[in-house]
């Protein structure tokens, strides 16, 4: 009997492990339950092991754990990839006919090749496994048939019709294996459960990109960064995206700068490696005061690193990209709706402020799934900070809160002139030391602003009556969520940013007589250095992790329960 | 000196930061006069730079202007372009920025055939730097670094633009003011990418290729040269002896970048409101 079930889908890459994660999902989400999923996987095309978890559980949870419940084994190296997180009361699901018995008593002989050579082809054994899956928890087989009827309509009445046999093939053999394994699934549906969405966090970017206005994305591709570039490609017509391929990402960056000039609302997507190209378009954007969105799907570097693992290393880039002194912001987001609603914030902030803005995600958030109440897809007002030139416009006039109104050419009777050069109040070329000292103060005048109305963090338990705060930025919300829950001692709360630069000033009260422990998927602790720094308050500790993989809730109990009693 | 009077002049007693003597300031005068002649409206040019000597080009030109980075230009045009076709856009910078530090981006912008003129400044030398090789100096010129005389295979722009279907590819010298500024304003009324690569003398940092060097060593193209033979025109490009001046290649039907996107003349600055209706269906389809 589960109350919460942890289910991991394991084999070679090319084996379909999305096509079953993908059916139950969007399965178990119509039926009503509370799913996360995230997926991990090797930088390859065919072979090698990947792996997907679900989890189902009565409360809603945005996060990974280590717990295996049900393996379901696609290929035979899935034991030497996962012997550390299977226990003894992991219950393995696999074709002996293949694999032998490599598992002992734990492993249940699922006819999933068997029962899809008997539904007209062994291709459909994903589609015999998630029938297994939603057999063992009996839940109704109608809603599985109609969602294979939807997804595979354009190929026809006989590949639907074979589908839905292995499916109920599957099925069956789920709902016998219930019955001898005495397996259950207790968890209670709200019948009165707000209408919910069902998308991975790179999806979310995309909605929130379209929602902020974005028309323009020039970028080159890198994992994981790429999934926001594929996303608004496939939506130019419908949104009026332009969308550009670059030749790198020092083009991509410049691109978006010479587009964002001329008018756009424009973004580039990469990860830390390319970003690492694109630092002196950040360095210009400073310069010439002109907005543009930077996302970085952080993963573990440094150089090439694991292209298709999870790290939050780069902070440090981010803060400091691109020589001189200039503003920006940095944007942490840790659930889809805070990706949606930064990702706006983003855009907006970008434009109100001319600055480089970045969104800060990694490889585990965008590709994890989850659900998301409809409801909670905020809109924000796309702000429209553009005015008509007249005659005589200066792009860099002097102002009290050093923003110039900012024009773009072909829209009213001046010209825009800009220059990565010092430049006067027109944008020529000076060497005057007066006017460079002005300058220097005009853009960098709008931080004050920028900080006062940086978002305020998110407060997770009762931060006035605890002794310790935990406090994470990005993709560990989840974790820091969960492991709080769990351990619930109410000497604890959590502090989770979904901005880390600037900081907001409410958190000097916030921090005040606490002990502080940070949370992040580095080596150094960077976002805990950046606290130090900013703050002036020491770090009691820095829970740190930078395996590529993304901390699972046990590890952070563990943590959590060392730092009470050492 | 002829004192012609263009709306591209900036306000006169300007400090202009070039050489007594530099070829700069007759390919200025070309292209302000090409502008004038063909009647751009200054509103609406952008004259696009990175960075050097000649890149300041677009400092010195009454328009919209974006000097921007090192070698970026062209990326810089190509956004410019995308989020904004109705505008007028000129690149203007030299050779050690387009074809040295921004070479790569010059071979993808000529693939892509966006519709932009190129204008570069062509003196086969680093002149801000003080003197090093550029990607076009010649074998043999000793420099400060390269002290033993340049070794590389010059970059020959020509021959690489036609390598890549440049739809518009010329040379032109700026000692001779009215041919290059007729060769200029040819490339600005082309639609499509328009290469226009400029021989223009150093006259502080190349004594070889000097004012005289350049009379002695050009020659006008062949009176009976096809525009439209290929090519033709890649083997002139590369044919030994003396530098041949003029259009070498123009291909009217090569389709357009911003075409091929489907971008339509509404400027993306008109169009940052979200359709309501079409962003609901996108997020339904994650019901």
């Amino acid at each position: 009997m589960y109350h919460d079930i942890s289910m991991v889908f394991c084999g070679a890459a090319g084996q379909g492990i999305q096509t079953i994660t993908d059916a139950l999902l969007n399965v178990l989400k119509k039926y009503g339950c509370n799913i996360f999923s995230c997926t991990e996987y090797m930088s390859r095309i065919r072979g090698g092991s990947n792996t997907a978890e679900i989890r189902i559980t009565e409360n809603k949870r945005d996060t990974y754990v280590r717990r295996i419940d049900m393996l379901f084994a696609l290929s035979h190296n899935v034991v030497e990839h996962l012997k550390d997180r299977i226990s003894s009361s992991t219950l393995i699901f696999a074709e002996k006919e293949r694999f032998g018995d490599p598992w002992g008593d734990n492993c249940i002989d699922t006819p999933l090749t068997k029962s899809a050579l008997e539904a007209g082809s062994a291709a459909f054994s994903n589609i015999v496994a998630a029938g297994v899956v939603l057999g063992l928890f009996g839940i109704p087989l109608e809603l599985f048939t109609a969602y294979l009827r939807v997804k595979f309509a354009a190929k026809g009445e006989e590949i639907v019709a074979k589908n839905c046999i292995a499916a109920k093939l599957g099925y069956s053999f789920g709902r016998d294996t219930a019955t001898t394994a005495n397996i259950s699934l207790q968890i209670s549906i709200p019948a009165d459960r707000p209408e919910r969405l069902l998308m991975d966090g790179t999806t979310a970017l995309g909605i929130g990109a379209v929602a902020a206005g974005c028309n323009f994305i020039s970028s080159y591709p890198m994992s994981p960064g790429t999934g926001l570039l594929t996303f608004l490609a496939t939506r130019t017509k419908e949104f009026g995206i332009v969308v550009d391929q670059a030749e790198d990402e020092i083009a991509a960056i410049n691109a978006g700068l010479g587009a964002s000039y001329a008018g756009a609302r424009a973004i580039v997507t990469t990860s830390g490696g390319g970003f690492d190209l694109m630092q002196e378009g950040v360095s210009l954007a400073g310069m010439i005061e002109t907005p543009i969105v930077i996302h970085i799907g952080q993963r573990p570097g440094p150089a090439t690193g694991m292209p298709t693992r999870t790290e939050q290393g780069d902070l440090n880039l981010a803060l400091h990209a691109g020589h001189g002194d200039f503003a920006r912001a940095i944007f942490s987001p840790g659930t889809l709706a805070e990706i949606i609603d930064t990702t706006q914030q983003a855009f907006n902030l970008a434009q109100q402020y001319q600055i480089p803005v970045f969104i800060l995600a990694d490889q585990y958030l965008l590709d994890t799934v989850s659900t998301i109440e409809t409801a909670s897809v905020k809109r924000l007002t796309v702000k429209n900070f553009l005015i008509k030139t007249t005659e005589n416009y200066q792009r860099y006039a002097f102002t009290d809160d050093g923003l110039s109104p900012r024009g773009v050419p072909g829209y009213g009777d001046g010209l825009v002139r800009v220059d990565s050069d010092e430049h006067d109040e027109n944008g020529l070329i000076t060497e005057s030391f007066e006017i460079r000292r002005l300058m220097v103060e005009k853009r960098l005048k709008r931080m004050h602003s920028l900080r006062e109305t940086a978002r305020a963090p998110t407060l997770i338990g009762t931060v006035d009556q605890a002794e310790m705060l935990v406090i994470s930025w990005g993709s560990n919300r989840g974790v820091l969520e969960e492991a709080l829950d769990i351990i619930g001692n109410r000497a604890f709360a959590g502090i989770h940013f979904s901005q880390v630069f600037p900081l907001s000033p409410v958190i000097k009260s916030l921090f005040e007589n606490k002990k502080l422990l940070v949370l992040e998927n580095n080596a150094t602790g960077q976002f805990a250095d950046l606290l130090a720094l900013e703050t002036g308050r020491s770090i009691s500790r820095k829970i740190l992790k930078a395996t590529g993989e993304p901390f699972t809730v046990e590890e952070v109990v563990d943590a959590l329960n060392q730092s009470y009693h050492g | 000196m002829d004192k012609t009077v263009t709306p591209f002049d900036m306000p006169a007693g300007m400090d202009i930061a070039w050489c007594p003597g530099c070829g700069n300031h007759m390919l200025l005068k070309a292209v302000k006069s090409a502008l004038h002649e063909l009647g751009i409206d200054r509103k609406n040019l952008v004259m696009v730079s990175g960075i050097g000597q000649a890149a300041k080009a677009a400092q010195y030109i009454k328009a919209n202007m974006f000097n921007g980075l090192h070698g970026r230009a062209l990326p810089v045009a190509l956004g410019i372009k995308l989020a904004n076709k109705n505008l007028d856009v000129i690149v203007e910078s030299g050779d050690g920025d387009m074809y040295g530090e921004g070479g790569n981006h010059f071979l993808h912008a000529i693939r892509r055939n966006i519709n932009i003129t190129v204008i570069v400044h062509d003196n086969m030398v680093y002149a801000l730097t003080k003197g090093q090789a550029s990607p076009t100096s010649p074998c043999g010129i000793k420099t400060p670094v390269q002290v033993n005389g340049v070794k590389l295979e010059p970059f020959n722009p020509l021959a690489v633009a036609l390598a890549l279907n440049a739809p518009f590819v010329a040379r032109a010298y700026a000692g001779d003011v009215e041919r290059t500024k007729e060769i200029i304003k040819q490339a600005i009324a082309f639609k499509g990418f328009s290469l226009v690569d400029v021989f223009q003398p150093c006259v502080v940092f190349n004594k070889v290729n000097t004012y005289q060097w350049f009379r002695e060593h050009t020659v006008s193209l062949p009176e009976n040269h096809d525009v439209t033979d290929r090519t033709g025109a890649f083997g002139l490009a590369i044919q030994p002896g003396k530098l041949l001046l003029g259009v070498f290649y123009r291909d009217e039907k090569r389709e357009l970048y911003e075409e091929q996107m489907g971008i339509g003349t509404i400027p993306l600055y008109e169009r940052n409101q979200l359709d309501d209706e079409a962003f609901h269906k996108l997020v339904n389809n994650y019901l």
